[in-house]
């Protein structure tokens, strides 16, 4: 079933939750709504199901208007973050609720409730558990059990809200995969919200980037992830590096240094945000170049298939004045050829740069850049 | 559990454990008062009531105004726990899970019993209700007796054991949150369904628990009772109200025989308070595991 959402506005007090949304969600498709806690995302999930009451804007559910509809006639199913399994009830009575609470002219007959029951059970792999209790399950399994008892009233639709947020790291991972497999079987229309970039990247088919209740950028994971639309993007999804920096004639100037840089469709002199990812940074240790920040090595993390290298700018950020902190990805024979060691001072290089406009000199209130404003180190330490 | 449990690990650890002197002195005092002040009167109403023998002690609880206060007693209690029970059950819903303008409000004045008086209590229903309150002649003209009758005491014993109920819900029912609930409508449980499938079951122990105190409190309402009841004999006396009679008229061994039918719901109501909470804390799901199952071993199959 197809969802769409308009000119969502929602407020809680004086926060702004939600600021005039709007999306479609195509029929079969499973999509993330991701960005950091606090962005709107639950509360756009919550409006779409009826468990929220929008203060104006459109819910329509199949082309239909629903933004009236009660939670029972939306026919959606929600799975919640700590599962709200009934606790008193059996994992069997659990899945079997949803038909059970039907009016008696259309519940099915025990057995078909029966049946229908461990045909869940069996899809979310945990028939043999159907006699115990929530808290004889562990996590995993309780969501697992949460998605069937979900699943049994034959949602249009399936809501998602950090279904794994409270699961350990390896559970997740499994459970992700898990998750976009069902998703291929049963090609139900499902929204999921998560803060974890990694884990939207890797299950959703579209992911909606979510930043002060405001869409930043709608596309699948390859688009939003090589082509970021704004600062908050760029920086929510993976670690980048970020200098302040002024466009001149012979490339970018960030503080007293010059970057080289193509890009030619800002006007000069313009005051603008440049990202950089790790990888696309270089290290020179040639003492007589003139191009490129110079910056003290701090760290160098040589484990795993890349390694990392940690630096600290000599200068402080132009913007803010905080201290600056760089990270690049090399691979390990770049380092062992570079032979980096803690406190040696190199030049950065980027071979790649994306500049975004950074509106005068006062910092802009527009909601894109509101997360950029504190210093550099934040952005950095979001690893993909 | 074959661990140890904490106080008893914290005692038998040496860096931990207190001088000698200091548990035992601390264990005479408390138990030297509650052997005072608890036991001993306990037991005096019990020896009082049985002083001239069985005989007198049965006389007096089944002579006809005693077996009044019994049943008039019996009533109240019959009359105003299930109320209390449908009203705080409904006020501890109201306040845990919804927002409304006024909540606070309505939180602090479910207390109010709590911090009146409850001769106050009387007296208010007396200004309102009585022969020169404010609905005196209307009730009056139609022949409507509240003060000094069955309703003016159900009235006052109903706001004197107004709040237990609520208070054992709300903090329970604030700490469930309504996660369970929202998935229960989602699921299309209506309304009543949700109450009946989901939250009751959640708050079964505590209902009960706060059922148990309104009843022991119903029972033994003293005070505001007194000041609407007009203490006619064989009418309008409760057994609180009957033990003074008794009492003042130097009738020792009846008011102690009467009394002691207290005390002995007072122990009841305690059995049954113990055996609630001990239930509460161990639930049904916990005595169902079958011993062979070691919750690690589910734990680790998980996936």
């Amino acid at each position: 079933m197809s969802i769409e959402v308009r000119n969502i506005h929602k407020r809680f007090g004086d926060f702004v939750a939600l600021n005039d949304i709007s999306l479609n969600f195509e029929a079969g498709q499973l999509v993330a709504l991701l960005g950091p806690s606090g962005c709107g995302k639950t509360t756009l999930l919550r409006i779409i199901a009826g468990l929220e009451q929008a203060d104006s804007g459109l819910v329509t559910l199949e082309g239909e208007d629903a933004s009236d509809a009660s939670v029972r006639e939306r026919q959606v199913g929600f799975v919640f973050q700590h599962y709200a399994l009934f606790k008193h009830m059996t994992v069997f009575d659990n899945v079997a609720f949803g038909m059970r609470m039907k009016p008696r002219a259309q519940r099915p007959s025990k057995q078909q409730i029966k049946d229908k029951v461990h045909e869940l059970l069996n899809l979310v792999q945990l028939d043999w558990l159907a006699d115990r209790y929530p808290s004889q399950l562990s996590g995993g399994q309780r969501q697992r059990i949460a998605l069937a008892r979900a699943l049994a009233v034959e949602p249009r639709v399936l809501l998602l809200d950090e279904p794994f947020g409270a699961l350990d790291a390896k559970v997740r991972k499994e459970l992700r995969r898990w998750l976009r497999k069902l998703h291929d079987e049963l090609h139900i229309t499902s929204i999921f919200v998560t803060h974890d970039q990694e884990e939207a990247l890797e299950v959703a088919d579209k992911v909606v980037l979510m930043d002060h209740g405001r869409v930043e950028q709608v596309g699948t994971p390859e688009e939003v992830y090589n082509h970021p639309a704004t600062p908050f993007v760029y920086s929510f999804l993976g670690s980048v590096n970020l200098f302040h920096g002024r466009v001149e004639e012979d490339g970018l100037r960030v503080g007293s240094h010059a970057v080289p840089h193509a890009q030619d469709n800002f006007t000069q002199g313009s005051e603008v945000f440049a990202f950089v990812r790790p990888h696309e940074l270089q290290i020179i240790t040639d003492a007589g170049q003139s191009q490129g920040v110079a910056a003290k090595v701090t760290r160098v993390l040589s484990f795993g298939v890349s390694a990392r290298v940690e630096l600290e700018g000599l200068e402080k950020d132009s913007h803010t004045t905080n201290d600056q902190h760089f990270e690049v990805e090399l691979t390990q024979a770049q380092v062992s050829e570079l032979a980096l060691v803690a406190g040696q001072i190199v030049r950065l290089v980027p071979s790649k740069l994306k500049l975004f406009d950074r509106p005068g000199y006062v910092p802009a209130d527009s909601a894109s850049i509101r997360g950029l404003n504190a210093s550099s180190d934040k952005v950095i330490g979001k690893v993909l | 559990m074959s661990t140890l449990t904490g106080t008893t690990r914290f005692e038998r650890n040496p860096a931990t454990r207190e001088e000698k002197w200091v548990k035992w002195t601390l264990l005479t005092l408390s138990l030297s008062f509650f052997i005072l002040f608890l036991i001993l009167p306990l037991v005096s109403v019990f020896f009082e009531a049985l002083r001239r023998g069985w005989e007198v002690y049965l006389l007096s609880i089944t002579e006809e105004t005693a077996l009044a206060a019994i049943r008039l007693t019996l009533l109240i209690a019959f009359i105003s726990v299930p109320l209390n029970l449908v009203f705080g059950v409904s006020a501890a819903w109201l306040i845990a899970k919804h927002d409304f303008r006024g909540k606070q409000l309505l939180t602090t004045f479910i207390d109010l019993p709590f911090s009146i008086s409850p001769v106050i209590v009387g007296l208010m229903y007396v200004l309102i209700f009585g022969a020169n309150g404010w609905f005196g002649a209307w009730l009056l003209e139609h022949n409507i007796r509240i003060i000094f009758a069955v309703p003016g005491i159900v009235l006052a014993t109903i706001f004197v054991t107004f709040p237990f109920v609520a208070r054992e819900l709300i903090p329970l029912m604030q700490a469930q949150g309504r996660d369970e609930e929202e998935a229960a409508i989602v699921l299309g449980a209506n309304g009543w369904q949700t109450f009946w499938y989901v939250t009751l079951p959640n708050i079964k122990w505590g209902l009960l628990y706060g059922v148990i105190l309104s009843n022991a409190r119903a029972m033994g309402e003293f005070g505001a009772v007194s000041v609407v009841s007009g203490k006619i004999r064989g009418q309008t006396n409760t057994m609180p109200l009957h033990v003074e009679i008794l009492y003042n008229e130097y009738n020792f061994a009846a008011a102690f025989a009467v009394a002691s039918l207290l005390a002995m719901l007072a122990l009841f109501t305690l059995i049954i308070k113990t055996w609630v909470e001990h239930r509460a804390s161990h639930p049904a799901a916990a005595h169902l595991l079958p011993p062979e199952i070691n919750p690690l071993s589910i734990q680790k199959s998980t996936t």
